[in-house]
């Protein structure tokens, strides 16, 4: 048995037919093949997963697709625009905010969602706002950095990060 | 930038524009078709005999396409050890790629369910039903030598696997008599997990053409996994195998070895007539069925002069390594460890002692640092507890028994390995470390920051860690030699072909799985061909089209990797350099190379550019005589010597006496790992590896209950470091190049998780010191700091 949901995906209307027990993760990796999006755990702790719904960061294992129905969803391969990086993506690089690359498109999602609520963090507050996403490569020393870098070039370009969500 | 300096530059990584825009391609993102995908049933008993599996009602679901048990692969051998280190011999025991009689830890494999999708897998494997018949099982490396202990293999009596020595017993024996101080101390140093953010997996597809297999892998060593496939367990030859690891999401060891999934999903492709076989771990089975790390327990004494001077150490270990033996298990608390035990300190006498246990628990082998963390801990923990007991100051402690700066190449007599090879400390000199690392940590002004602490309710500790590490783990002859290393060589190499437009690719048998492989080689190829680095393309981890390497990990990409591919370039140089001179017709002794030119010694107008040279020699109709066409060179390396990089760390904690909460306010590390190719890249290397022993000193630990359960078996029960829990970290450098290399390098990629550890301890406990308490073990949870304040006899 499935169910019709609608889900616009950086910006792409998709039609659905999906089986109620399916994660929004798994419809975004498996049925939409957008695969930059990760899964690191099962019990909802690492963050890998994480997308914007409706502006908002969602650990996409934890929500269910249908529940998803009719929401706009950003996922990573949504984040750049017209081939330009998106000022999280130019922190995460010019930083080195990334190792292994396997938490980071979580990482910016949940950077995305900070910074559009809170375009001028302190570190103390960017740590807070990525305490749901492991990492195990950078010791989070230049994620800070990273998002930091992006908070700046955001102020400085005048893109707000909402765009993107 | 002038190609002159690209060589330790802060270059932006290169493989980064595809990991921030979602275009990495790991395990899991592979699909290709006709996928099918498996399911790995594990035990849920830590010890049993399987009296019989039912797997018929499985076999009947929708989608299913096979079930396999044991016995269905009792042809394929068993997984090998590579590495017997340590004087195993007749009782070496390995795991099947499935159980077959018994099980012996909980999550070893009993059966695997191959379906059209991984949901009707995980149904239909949870239709097969096993009867067990439980036995007792035994998870602590103590305990399982005790009498009566459950036994887990006929051929290892009370479930010793090995017995290792190194050292002069008498004379250390004869020191701590006759010492005026003498201190003992039992350290744990608690059992990991790992933990790459990418769980493991592999996908197998036989091609019934060509009757070849390739092997997709989250490998750190896809060569040597072909290697041990071909040879050990499959009996297929290796030019029928073909392993490539995609990208993949972080290793730190656990990604070294070869597991069942690697072997049975390219076996069972074969048997469903080459359709591609999916296996990928969830975390549950990461916590249970990749391997783990330390897991020791220490007896350790150290003895020395009232003034401070240590005169022995002396440290028996028992090593916990689980139910059967990893790929290269004997050699982590062995080779990698207690060769370690002199620190960075000229320590005349010491004995080591290693009983390697079997215990009905996941296999542990090497774990970011493998064996030298642990070493690390043993002699940091032991400086301090002397310097305590002798009542001086940690830090004069460790100025005076340093290596001094003039005794390098400096050979403590436990890297004496067997056949009397030994390997020395290349270079160091340690006092500038320490004292930068306590000039910027404020360490003169300790009593006040404490007085000033305590005036808030808190208990403010600092901790010195002067640790050394070992790098670029190669040289062959060492390595190789068995009982010592593991039969094998540990040389790398590197493949270099210039292109008719001056571009240039390199081929590296090393692996990248996080550390800036595509970045510092191209870094590494761009400065000495003198050639752009955007035009230097670096690759790897296919064993179809790179050179045979050894893989990453022991911190030898760019110490041993690095110049294979420096030695490839100057090879490609040599052969440029004679046919410049056959353009310019002049002598090749004449011609002279600088920054990507070659030209005339005398008259520097007479330029040929590498690229011209490159694309004479790939058209090749004029070529001197005998000149192959082509740059396309091959360079093989094997290191004479290990590289030893070290440094001081300095970790600042704060304890709450109401809730016994450690908060780590302050990290200092100043780090020596000698010419850096892109000091970004280290220091994020010495980032990521603090963390995970500072990740070790105060949460992590993997717990099994006394029947075998993991009790720490998810990422909700097992504390990984958060953003939140870690202050900004203060770093700075000291650089003493490697003689061992032309390059200089020592590397960097363990350093950080080698100091931090011991560093956060020794401040816990200098925290602590009010109350009397010497030592705690690993992790100093917020209820054990608070138990051990409210148990101590001492009120502050
Ligand atoms: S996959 Fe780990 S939180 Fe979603
Ligand atoms: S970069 Fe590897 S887990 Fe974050």
């Amino acid at each position: 048995m499935t169910e019709a949901i609608t889900l616009v995906v950086n910006g792409v209307h998709h039609e659905l037919e999906v089986e109620p027990r399916r994660m929004l993760v798994q419809v975004i990796r498996e049925d939409l093949d957008l695969t930059g999006t990760h899964i690191g755990c099962d019990t909802s702790q690492c963050g890998a997963c994480t997308v914007l719904v409706d502006g908002q960061a969602v650990k996409s294992c934890t929500m269910l697709a249908v529940q998803a129905d009719g929401s706009s969803i950003t996922t990573i391969e949504g984040m750049a625009n017209d081939g330009q990086l998106h000022p999280l993506q130019v922190g995460f690089w010019e930083k080195h905010g990334l190792q292994c690359g396997f938490c980071t498109p979580g990482m910016i999602m949940a950077a995305a969602d900070l910074l559009a609520r809170n375009p001028d963090p302190t570190d103390q507050e960017i740590r807070h706002a990525i305490e749901g996403n492991v990492c195990r490569c950078t010791g989070y020393q230049n994620i800070v950095a990273a998002i930091r870098e992006a908070a700046s070039l955001m102020a400085a370009g005048g893109t707000s990060a909402g765009a993107a969500g | 930038m002038a190609t002159t300096d690209v060589l330790g530059a802060r270059i932006k990584r290169r493989e980064d524009p595809r990991f921030i825009t979602g275009g990495g391609n790991y395990l899991d993102d592979i699909k290709l078709p006709g996928m099918t995908h498996a399911v790995v049933l594990r035990s849920p008993y830590a010890h049993a005999r399987i009296r019989s599996i039912d797997t018929s009602a499985a076999r009947t679901m929708p989608g299913v396409l096979a079930v396999y048990a044991g016995q269905d692969l009792a042809g394929v051998n068993a997984l090998p050890c590579a590495w017997a280190a340590g004087g195993v011999q007749n009782n070496l025991n390995t795991p099947r790629v499935l159980a077959i009689d018994t099980v012996r830890w909980t999550g070893d494999g009993v059966a695997m369910v191959v379906a059209e999708t991984r949901e009707q897998a995980v149904d239909a494997a949870e239709a097969i039903s096993v009867d067990y018949e439980p036995l007792p099982a035994v998870v602590d490396a103590e305990k399982a030598t005790a009498p009566g202990a459950p036994q887990l293999h006929e051929n290892a009596p009370n479930n010793v696997c090995m017995h290792w020595t190194v050292g002069d017993a008498e004379g250390t024996a004869r020191a701590i008599e006759s010492a005026e101080i003498v201190v003992r101390q039992r350290i744990v140093n608690q059992r990991l997990i790992p933990n790459p953010m990418e769980t493991r997996g592999a996908i197998g597809r036989w091609d019934p053409g060509t009757d070849e297999y390739t092997i997709w892998m989250t490998s750190q060593a896809p060569h040597v996994m072909r290697l041990l496939i071909a040879a050990f367990v499959l009996g297929v030859p290796e030019h029928k195998i073909r392993c490539i690891s995609p990208d993949v999401g972080g290793g730190f060891g656990s990604k070294i070895f070869l597991y069942a999934d690697m072997v049975l999903t390219a076996w069972a492709s074969k048997q469903l007539g080459g359709r591609p076989v999916k296996f990928v771990e969830t975390r549950r089975e990461n916590y249970l069925a990749t391997t783990h790390g330390r897991d020791h327990i220490t007896d350790l004494e150290v003895a020395g002069t009232k003034d401070g001077t240590i005169t022995a150490l002396r440290v028996r270990t028992k090593a916990n390594l689980g139910a059967y033996l990893s790929t290269i298990a004997p050699g982590i608390p062995t080779t990698l460890y207690g060769r370690l035990l002199s620190g960075v300190y000229a320590i005349p006498n010491i004995y080591c002692e290693v009983d390697g246990i079997y215990t009905n628990t996941a296999m542990v082998d090497a774990y970011r640092g493998a064996g030298r963390p642990e070493a690390t801990y043993v002699v940091e923990r032991a400086v301090d507890l002397f310097a305590r007991e002798a009542g001086l100051d940690p830090a004069e402690v460790r100025r005076r028994n340093f290596i001094p700066p003039d005794a390098f190449p400096y050979q403590p007599a436990v890297l004496i390995g067997q056949a009397g090879y030994g390997l020395p400390y290349d270079s160091g000199n340690y006092r500038p470390a320490l004292e930068r690392a306590l000039e910027m940590a404020g360490y003169t002004n300790l009593a006040a920051a404490k007085a000033e602490a305590r005036a808030r309710g808190k208990y403010l500790g600092a901790g010195i860690s002067s640790y050394i590490e070992i790098c670029g783990v190669a040289p062959s002859k060492w390595i190789g030699l068995p009982g010592e290393g593991w039969g094998a060589g540990l040389w790398e190499s590197a493949n270099i072909r210039m292109h008719l437009t001056g571009k240039v690719v390199v081929t590296t048998g090393s692996q990248n799985h996080g550390q800036g492989h595509e970045t510092t080689m191209a870094q590494i190829v761009a400065a000495e061909l003198g050639v752009p680095f955007e035009d230097v393309l670096v690759e790897h981890s296919d064993t179809q089209g790179t050179p045979f390497g050894y893989g990453t990990y022991g911190s030898r990409s760019a110490a041993v990797g690095g110049v294979a591919a420096q030695k490839a370039a100057l090879k490609i140089k040599e052969k440029a350099r004679r046919l410049a001179a056959h353009m310019l017709e002049a002598s090749p002794d004449d011609v002279v190379f600088e920054a990507g030119r070659f030209y005339v010694k005398g008259s520097p107008d007479k330029v040929k550019t590498v690229q011209e040279v490159a694309l004479a020699a790939s058209v090749g109709y004029d070529l001197p005589e005998g000149m192959e066409p082509f740059l396309d060179e091959t360079a093989y390396y094997d290191p004479p010597n290990c590289t030893f990089p070290f440094g001081t760390h300095v970790a600042i904690v704060e304890v709450d006496e109401e809730t016994g909460a450690v908060d780590l306010v302050r990290y200092v590390g100043v780090d020596d790992v000698g010419r850096k190719i892109n000091p970004m890249i280290v220091d994020g290397q010495l980032h990521g590896g603090i963390v995970q022993g500072v990740g070790q000193a105060l949460w992590e630990g993997a717990v099994y209950g006394d029947d075998g359960q993991l009790l720490s078996g998810s990422m909700l029960d097992y504390a990984l470091p958060r953003a939140s829990w870690l202050p900004t970290f203060e770093l700075d450098e000291t650089v003493t190049p490697s003689p061992v290399n032309p390059l200089g390098v020592k590397g960097a990629g363990e350093a950080g998780t080698i100091g931090s550890a011991a560093a956060v301890v020794n401040a816990v406990v200098d925290a602590l010191s009010p109350f009397g308490i010497r030592h705690l073990d690993m992790p100093l949870s917020a209820p054990k700091v608070w138990r051990a304040i409210h148990a101590s006899e001492v009120q502050s």
